[in-house]
């Protein structure tokens, strides 16, 4: 069984949150007490009826302050596949929202209003999920009930967004009209468009081949603790343990450090306290080295036939997270995996519309929710890939260092 | 290279958020309850730290209002793995702050053990406690962050949450400030369940089905003991039950159950029509953002 997260894009005029109550509701990850307190809260609707959206209703303190919460994380399984939705809410805080619901996406259902077609928020919400590299795309084309599951009405759809999808070079886009309020093509394949011959949108979620989108080229991994017992049968042990965020490492593979740059073999991996010839990503290891090198937290150990970047200027896409707007020149902590190392930002040279992909050259500041193109400098070198090429060793969040906040993520380009 | 299993999946996000607390934080702890999801956050430490010691002791809070079954189990499990176990009393706390303990039938402590989890975290000065939430619990979990900042006095401040992206996790915190860490944040009950199945995860023996002396209430069996008093019209019964969520014997209901084995409980669970808190707990049924107030209060 295999796990899939995606994101839902969309506000709830699209039907967002019916279409999230409905898969939760259809696949039977609803339980009877949940079911019950919606009722309560349905007082308004006819007898029997759900409001779907409910199941997706936020906390007290959002209702009564009219605010949301950037992401709620939602479970259900299939008997083939674990799904976890990131529910990022619309609003204001969209971009900042949709930005870290994305982060850890595998897919990204974009959800188009049939009566409405292609509008800006389809663009930015299709721009955020190219940017932050969502290997699959799913434009689900909803409420074609309303528009008498028009296959005019959905091709001229398609038509439109092949054009942003190939403006934004998205690969993977798959197109889906559905009724999440009817449940047409969410579970089951609906008689009322005889003129689709694709899967419903829980087969595609559960057939989609996701073999390729962990990266086993390039082998990484950045080392987040040093296990030395310390005890008398153990006085020589010393493992370095952390994942492998991408690519394969065996027993005897001549490896690198970074940002140190020396090299040794691999001596022995341990997984789940067994050794092991073999291990590959997203594994949780333990490493030995056959040489006695100085490797600490924060460094990253890859095989010495492909290495990472190592550099002290670092050219970002940053989308602000902060309501202080950032100022160029002003000093933060960059976190990469599991390194941390003091940054200034040098230089904004462009801000990005992220409705319409224009720039604006040389902005004086950046506020909450821009994307900027930056420079940032840093205390000491680092590691990394460049994000399209390597998206788990290319992304990288700034910290306050006075409020500790996390206030920006960075995409190394 | 074949794709991971998902449970293999969610058990290296696990563990790799275990060593985050241990690369980031200087005085970490572990929230052993004794129950299994606890149970099941120990054995993800022996995989992230054996053969190294954890660089953290588990520490419970006890309400003495727990199940003896499940205290035994602790004391064990401690004794067995070879780590460092504390206990702080919830009675000693109510003792020394003179605090009122609540009334009525099903009086429970469960308010009460934020107050000794804050007396705890300032005695020893912890400054991130790992924790066995799941997000599918409950709608107020389900919004909270992986690495959960809570200020001096434990409260969660939902607006206030930092962003979470990518797999990085900022643990950085004023003096005085605590980081609340939830490991199986992405585990629902059932991959818990298939885990200690795979894993042969030892449990507390009331996850089981025994025969148990009990009452009726709302709907709900819950057990005979010391702590709850009983009415006239309160019908003893013994029952066949097992325990699906351990907690205070006050506040946690027993499900009328045969299954005997873990295939038989997985079965069930599968088939069940009603959530794991919504069935157990009667602490939760107060009020309609019941837990959304505890953790607002420094509740875990």
């Amino acid at each position: 069984m295999d796990l899939l997260r995606f994101i839902t894009a969309g506000s709830v005029d699209d039907g967002k949150s019916t279409l999230i109550g409905r898969l939760l509701y259809d696949s039977k990850s609803i339980m009877i007490d949940q079911l019950e307190a919606i009722e309560k809260q349905s007082k308004n609707k006819e007898e029997g009826e759900i409001d779907l959206a409910l199941l997706t209703d936020g906390l007290r303190a959002e209702r009564e302050q009219g605010i949301t919460i950037d992401v709620a994380y939602k479970y259900f399984s299939t008997p083939n596949r674990k799904f976890i939705i990131a529910d990022a809410p619309g609003h204001i805080q969209y971009t900042r929202n949709m930005v870290t619901g994305a982060s850890n996406a595998d897919l990204a259902i974009i959800l188009i209003d049939a009566r409405n077609g292609v509008v800006e928020q389809t663009r930015r919400h299709s721009i955020i999920a190219s940017l932050l590299g969502i290997p699959h795309i799913v434009v689900a084309v909803n409420k074609m009930d309303m528009v008498d599951y028009s296959q005019d009405v959905y091709n001229n759809i398609l038509i439109d967004y092949a054009h942003v999808a190939q403006s934004l070079g998205l690969k993977n886009v798959t197109y889906i009209p559905i009724s999440a309020l009817n449940g047409d093509n969410i579970v089951e394949k609906t008689d009322k468009t005889l003129w689709y011959e694709g899967p419903s949108l829980l087969q595609f979620l559960e057939e989609v081949r996701l073999e390729d989108d962990v990266d086993l080229k390039h082998a990484r991994f950045p080392v987040q603790y040093v296990i030395r017992p310390q005890t008398e049968d153990l006085h020589d042990y010393r493992g370095y343990a952390g994942k492998i965020i991408s690519g394969v490492y065996k027993k005897g593979d001549q490896v690198t450090v970074f940002p140190s740059g020396v090299s040794s073999t691999i001596k022995a991996i341990e997984l789940g306290g067994k050794e092991v010839e073999e291990a590959f990503a997203p594994q949780s290891v333990v490493l030995h080295l056959a040489d006695n090198v100085d490797v600490s937290r924060g460094d990253v150990i890859a095989l010495s036939n492909d290495v990472p970047k190592t550099e002290q200027e670092l050219e970002v896409l940053l989308c602000w997270m902060d309501n202080k707007p950032l100022v160029p020149g002003n000093k933060y902590l960059l976190q990469i995996n599991s390194r941390q190392v003091r940054a200034a930002v040098r230089e904004i040279s462009y801000k990005l519309d992220v409705n319409t992909l224009l720039q604006e050259a040389n902005p004086q500041q950046a506020v909450l929710n821009d994307v900027i193109r930056a420079t940032i400098k840093t205390a000491s070198p680092v590691a990394f890939d460049a994000y399209s090429e390597l998206r788990v060793n290319g992304g990288a969040i700034l910290i306050d260092e006075t409020s500790h906040v996390t206030v920006g993520a960075c995409m190394i380009q | 290279m074949p794709r991971l299993d998902y449970l293999d999946q969610l058990e290296s996000e696990a563990i790799h958020i275990f060593r985050e607390v241990a690369g980031q934080f200087e005085r970490p702890a572990l929230l052993f309850s004794g129950g299994k999801d606890s149970i099941t956050l120990v054995h993800l430490a022996l995989k992230a730290f054996r053969p190294g010691k954890f660089p953290f002791p588990l520490v419970h809070i006890d309400t003495g209002h727990n199940f003896p079954e499940a205290l035994q189990f602790r004391d064990a499990l401690a004794a067995e793995i070879g780590e460092k176990l504390i206990v702080r009393n919830v009675e000693d706390t109510i003792k020394a702050r003179n605090l009122t303990e609540p009334k009525g039938k099903f009086a429970s402590r469960n308010a009460l053990q934020t107050y000794t989890l804050l007396d705890t975290i300032e005695e020893f000065k912890f400054d991130a406690c790992i924790g066995g939430a799941r997000r599918d619990e409950e709608k107020a979990r389900a919004k909270e962050r992986i690495f959960s900042v809570r200020d001096e006095f434990g409260q969660w401040d939902p607006k206030r949450q930092r962003p979470e992206l990518w797999n990085i996790f900022n643990g950085r915190i004023h003096k005085g400030e605590n980081v609340r860490v939830f490991p199986i944040s992405n585990w629902t009950e059932l991959d818990i369940w298939n885990y200690i199945r795979r894993e042969k995860i030892a449990l507390p023996s009331i996850y089981f089905a025994h025969d148990r002396k009990v009452i009726e209430h709302e709907g709900q069996l819950v057990a005979v003991s010391d702590f709850i008093q009983l009415e006239d019209k309160d019908v003893v019964h013994t029952k066949q039950v097992r325990y699906r969520t351990v907690g205070d014997m006050t506040c946690t209901a027993a499900v009328e159950s045969s299954a005997d084995s873990l295939d038989d409980i997985i079965r069930e669970i599968t088939a069940t029509k009603t959530s794991e808190r919504g069935e157990t707990r009667i602490d939760d049924k107060v009020s309609e953002a019941a837990m959304e107030d505890r953790k607002k209060n420094g509740y875990f």
